[in-house]
């Protein structure tokens, strides 16, 4: 009788001992594949056009007198390219540490809203706070574009390693890339240096314009634009500051102009 | 104290960290605390966005109205006409990023290559 029962107790014990480390095993190769498929989002058409910015940020960095590890530093440590071309502007332009830093703050902004509405995407009912800052780090335009349009279908418990594949992987491809075009750039002549430095303008000039999601927005930037080439005549110094401030107020009163008609109307 | 200042090796990344890494990841860290609570279209947010989109259009309106380097020395009426011809591609032609950048880089690398 006995010899009968202790299979089934075995059996019972294994029942209840293997499902759990089998789904622990489990539970760490569902992850893997989950970071793995964010990390393939580095061949998509928004992560391409990414690294012919990056390729445009290697020239320019180059190009002002930053070394490879500089360059490939900032890219990895700001991870917002328009925070890195900020910075070598007040780097070029002279700018002190603390307008440097105050110039950067203003252009990386941004992320306050942005990361706002990313994160109840992201966040699983298990994540924890401390992860999710260190994710933080790797949300800048385009993985967050990427990364709104997919976090969706991917299951909730999941999402902080899908989203840590894609971003992570995009920041070092990115970095690996600065690295090896400024590397092969000695050898370029000017005219490629030329064309690799304006990539970094149109870039922005194009994907500034459609990130907008309201007018204002868009009055922002043609103000900025407009006013910048006055500014810079009247005040070199601190050119890219009161852009940013004299922009800002033409959009407010542009609000409130649309604003009044609209209650007028 | 600029980045000239000091002429250790270890100073630019100090610069870089203190100008560049602690002003945009705190940001990150404050969305991450405020995560959600804050109305997308309150409009203190509007006026930041505004004046950080400024800020970065005066950045453009600089490395193509004074930029470092080989294009230093071309003439600023290319550099202006070949971002506006591929600004104005980009809003005409299904706004594609890719297709006002190749537009405004044909233009200027012509333009550069016939020394106009």
């Amino acid at each position: 009788m006995l010899a009968c029962v202790l299979p089934f107790i075995a059996g019972s014990m294994a029942d209840s001992e293997f499902p759990s480390s089998r789904s622990d095993t489990e539970d760490l190769r569902t992850r893997l594949s989950w970071f793995l498929s964010g990390a393939a989002m580095v061949s998509s058409v928004p992560a391409l056009i990414l690294m012919t910015a990056h390729v445009g940020f290697a020239g320019l960095a180059s190009e002002s007198g930053m070394t490879v590890v500089e360059a490939m530093f900032m890219v990895a440590m700001i991870w917002a390219l328009p925070a890195n071309i900020v910075l070598i502007g007040a780097i070029s332009g002279g700018y002190s540490l603390l307008g440097a830093a105050i110039a950067v703050a203003l252009s990386s902004i941004r992320f306050v809203p942005m990361v706002a509405a990313f994160v109840p995407e992201l966040r699983g009912p298990k994540s924890r706070k401390l992860v999710l800052l260190f994710l933080s780090h790797f949300i800048a335009v385009t993985a967050w574009v990427l990364g709104m349009e997919h976090l969706r279908n991917v299951p909730v418990n999941m999402r902080t390693s899908y989203f840590a594949g894609l971003g992570i992987t995009l920041t070092t491809v990115n970095t690996l890339v600065v690295g090896l075009v400024y590397y092969f750039s000695t050898d370029f002549p000017p005219l490629v240096f030329a064309a690799l430095f304006f990539l970094t303008p149109m870039y922005f000039l194009a994907s500034l314009w459609g990130s907008a999601r309201d007018r204002t927005v868009h009055v922002a930037m043609v103000s900025g634009l407009l006013l910048f080439p006055a500014i810079h005549y009247i005040a070199p110094a601190y050119d890219l500051l009161l852009t940013g401030f004299a922009g800002g107020a033409v959009a407010v009163i542009y609000l409130r102009l649309t604003k009044a008609r609209g209650r007028a109307a | 104290m600029t980045w000239q200042s000091l002429s250790t090796w270890w100073w630019p990344y100090v610069f870089i960290l203190l100008a560049g890494w602690l002003p945009t990841d705190i940001w990150r860290w404050i969305g991450v605390l405020i995560g959600g609570r804050v109305r997308e279209d309150s409009e203190a947010l509007v006026v930041v966005r505004a004046m950080a989109t400024a800020l970065v259009a005066g950045v453009i309106a600089q490395l193509i109205l004074y930029p470092s380097g080989s294009l230093a020395g071309s003439s600023m009426f290319l550099r202006v006409g070949a971002a506006a011809v591929g600004f104005a591609a980009y809003l005409g032609l299904g706004r594609r990023v890719i297709v006002g950048v190749l537009v405004a880089e044909v233009i200027l690398i012509s333009g550069l290559s016939l020394d106009l």
